[in-house]
């Protein structure tokens, strides 16, 4: 094994092997799991059975409220004041009061009485079902036809298709798209921070331990910074692969336990729209509804069948190495040059700063993935990194996305050769306060 | 043969000249000290020779050859400031070092073991070097320098940290070296350690050198003809008799027995001396000064600054030794 090699190796094991990471690698996808399981848990925990007494003074609703299965409508009767003084005398959990002129006014509040509080999800259920029947109603009263009303709300689908010069042309993606762009952006942005910060950390404990002059009397300080730099990450890609794994893996043992249930009601339900639906009678202003949201889940399906994800998670790790190479030389420099914790902030702002913007240009790439902002934003490899995934699922020319990563490896050749300098001479530099004047004198050295 | 012949290096950095035209030539298998006061251009020297930097000017001979970087594996090197990683094992830190000076593995096992069990620190193998004491972290340190066996051996100050007694262990280590081949470079500021240790050393002063020799050689060049002498006696009687031939440096008396140190002058031989004060005084003993390494550090390096001289410093302080 070369000196690069065995360099690489203790960076690589003394981090895999710290609880640290055993931690977080676990953690990580576990947190995500319980997430996931949380949020199925919250949407079905309210969901025990509502005896709800309904008083209805307006008459709209009476005995017209649908039941479902955890939610049953019974009309006593009994006036308000009477029913809420001997709430606690009968097994109802909740009173509906509906005031006389409920139809006329927006104004007249419906009221709720409850003994337990019932779930977001019992109210969600009361005020649909209300509002349908209203709506239902007031058509009715009108002499309107549903279906007419059905007719009359008729959908667009609206489709982007660019034409090029050549006569070729290409539909562009929904906005739902880019969005995948943005969370790529994103999170390079966070990896490169996380682990160029660790690089930079990693070397100046080095350098206060005072063990680095032992290792550069045995390799050369570019090979301990190269060492270091791989090192480091391969632990990254490590973790992103144990997340990526372990993630799929809970979160599909969660859903393969809580949702069976669930998307099994689910469907049932979406059968019984179906047939609803069919027969054309009460058709109504939710399932139109529904209809819309479901149409649109199904397009953005269609698109992202559209989206080249071997090519995003191809480019994926192209940029993130080559934009962690390019960065993490940089922060190996600003280890090398500081004694100090406390010194650092005012050598790793210069260093963040790119990141920075080019996390914010991203949002207004999103918006116009063809402007001068994201071309040149992509092209420039302080921020290609970022802004070249948010463009990429909106479909980016290969010369282009050739020339980025040309330029990308010429920066961070070129960081590492600056960093290598200044690196050498800074890791046996000790007691100084060091400057940024400082710093650039060191690269004319001599090694 | 020298194994290295550091030749005409001069290392510039941005505002000063660290190494101005420094050569020094290290024999085979001596120890040699490389003295100087601090901010000499010592550790400098140290970094040239470890290629940790370049040279601007000169050139570095080991065996005859032009350093290169192979030449890592034949050179040991202990910095003045110590330093393993904190937090790792203390067998898997020592083996670690060992591979990145190119030992193979099982080599460095088999090494490892053996230096382990000479220093009786088996047992620390699966700890992490921060729960070891200053002491036995030195130990650490030691081995992982030597644990390659190089032919030139590089120690800045190596028994600073160490109890009297785990200090005369490394000595013997040191001497036991050299016996088996290894040439030793010393920097050191103890001058006890350098008589006692060192064949040769080289002053550096200023970035330059100033003076370089073996050590015995050195301390007899620079004898100035002062003498301690024990008598029974008068000393007005004794310092009349000297008279013009001799200056009276130093007196401490007891009784009629005087403790004097005297230096001759001009051309006055021991001998003359001898004659003229036997005739007042009866003496027990006569002896020659030999200055100590540390008086002609003092003095060459306050020389260098000042127009200072041996004979000043050897007046004004009584540090003699022997």
């Amino acid at each position: 094994m070369n000196k690069i090699g065995l360099i690489i190796w203790r960076e690589y094991f003394e981090r895999i092997r710290k609880k640290s990471f055993l931690v977080m690698s676990i953690l990580g996808p576990v947190l995500v799991a319980a997430g996931f399981a949380l949020m199925i848990w919250l949407s079905n925990a309210d969901k025990t059975e509502q005896k709800v007494m309904v008083i209805d003074e307006s008459m709209a609703f009476y005995k017209n409220l649908p039941d479902n299965d955890f939610v049953r409508f019974y009309y006593p009767d009994i006036k308000l004041p009477q029913a809420v003084k001997e709430f606690y005398k009968t097994d109802y959990t909740c009173i509906l009061y509906i005031p006389y002129n409920v139809a006329q006014s927006s104004n007249s509040p419906v009221k709720l009485f409850y003994k337990k509080t019932p779930g977001f999800a019992v109210s969600q259920y009361l005020r649909d079902v209300m509002e349908r029947k209203l709506y239902e109603f007031k058509l009715a009263a009108n002499n309107i036809n549903p279906d007419v009303i059905k007719n009359a709300r008729q959908t667009i689908h609206l489709i982007n298709e660019k034409i090029y010069e050549n006569g070729d042309s290409k539909e562009s993606k929904t906005d739902a798209i880019s969005v995948i762009g943005f969370v790529c952006g994103l999170l390079i942005f966070v990896f490169l921070t996380i682990y160029g910060a660790q690089v930079m950390r990693s070397v100046m404990e080095e350098k206060t331990n005072r063990v680095v002059e032992i290792i550069v009397s045995s390799v050369r300080p570019f090979q301990l910074m190269i060492g270091k730099i791989i090192g480091i990450a391969l632990v990254g890609v490590t973790q992103f692969l144990i997340w990526i794994v372990l993630s799929t893996i809970l979160t599909g043992a969660v859903s393969a336990t809580l949702l069976k249930k669930i998307t099994a009601d689910a469907n049932i339900q979406k059968a019984q729209q179906e047939v609803v639906y069919k027969q054309g009678s009460n058709t109504n202003f939710k399932e139109l509804q529904k209809t819309d949201s479901r149409l649109q889940a199904i397009e953005m399906i269609s698109d992202l069948k559209g989206v080249d994800f071997t090519a995003i998670i191809i480019c994926f790790f192209l940029y993130f190495i080559g934009g962690y190479l390019f960065y993490s030389a940089l922060f190996a420099a600003v280890g090398s040059a500081i004694d100090s914790d406390s010194d650092t902030q005012q050598f790793i702002m210069p260093i963040t700063l790119p990141l920075v913007i080019a996390y914010m240009m991203s949002i207004s790439v999103m918006q116009n993935p063809e402007g001068n902002v994201a071309f040149w934003g992509s092209m420039i490899p302080f921020t290609s990194p970022v802004v070249m995934l948010v463009r990429l699922p909106t479909g980016v020319p290969m010369w282009q996305l050739i020339t980025s990563l040309i330029l990308l490896v010429a920066g961070f050749i070129f960081t590492t050769w600056i960093a290598g300098r200044i690196y050498r001479t800074g890791i046996l530099m000790y007691g100084k306060k060091v400057t940024w004047k400082e710093m650039i004198k060191w690269i004319t050295y001599k090694a | 043969m020298s194994l290295l012949s550091v030749q005409n290096v001069t290392k510039r950095y941005a505002k000063h000249i660290a190494l101005k035209n420094v050569s020094i030539e290290v024999p085979e298998q001596c120890i040699f000290g490389l003295l100087g006061p601090n901010g000499a251009g010592k550790t400098s020297l140290i970094r040239v020779i470890n290629q940790i930097t370049a040279p601007d000017e000169g050139e570095i001979l080991l065996n005859g050859k032009k350093l290169s970087s192979e030449d890592i594996t034949h050179i040991g090197y202990l910095p003045e400031e110590r330093g393993l990683y904190k937090k790792m094992k203390v067998g898997e830190q020592a083996l670690y070092f060992a591979r990145l000076k190119g030992m193979s593995k099982s080599d460095a096992m088999k090494e490892l073991k053996v230096w382990f069990e000479k220093f009786e620190m088996v047992s620390w193998w699966n700890k992490k070097v921060e729960e070891l004491s200053k002491g036995m972290q030195q130990k650490v340190q030691f081995i992982v320098t030597v644990i390659h066996n190089p032919k030139l051996l590089i120690l800045d100050e190596p028994f600073s940290g160490f109890d009297p007694i785990n200090a005369n262990i490394i000595r013997n280590e040191i001497l036991d070296l050299r016996k088996q081949g290894t040439t030793v470079i010393f920097s050191t500021h103890n001058m006890g350690s350098v008589e006692e240790l060192c064949d040769n050393i080289a002053l550096i002063n200023k970035s330059e050198k100033i003076l370089d020799g073996a050590v015995k050689e050195i301390r007899k060049a620079h004898r100035s003809n002062v003498y301690d002498i024990n008598f029974k006696g008068n000393l007005m009687g004794f310092t009349n008799a000297m008279w013009t031939g001799a200056e009276l440096l130093e007196k401490s008396s007891d009784g009629d027995i005087h403790d004097v140190r005297i230096k001759l002058v001009g051309n006055h031989k021991p001998n003359d001396l001898l004659q003229a004060v036997m005739q007042v005084a009866e003496i027990n003993s006569f002896k020659e000064v030999i200055p100590s390494m540390n008086d002609i550090f003092i003095a060459k390096v306050n020389a260098n600054q000042s127009s200072g001289s041996i004979e000043q410093v050897m007046g004004s302080q009584s540090n003699y030794t022997e």
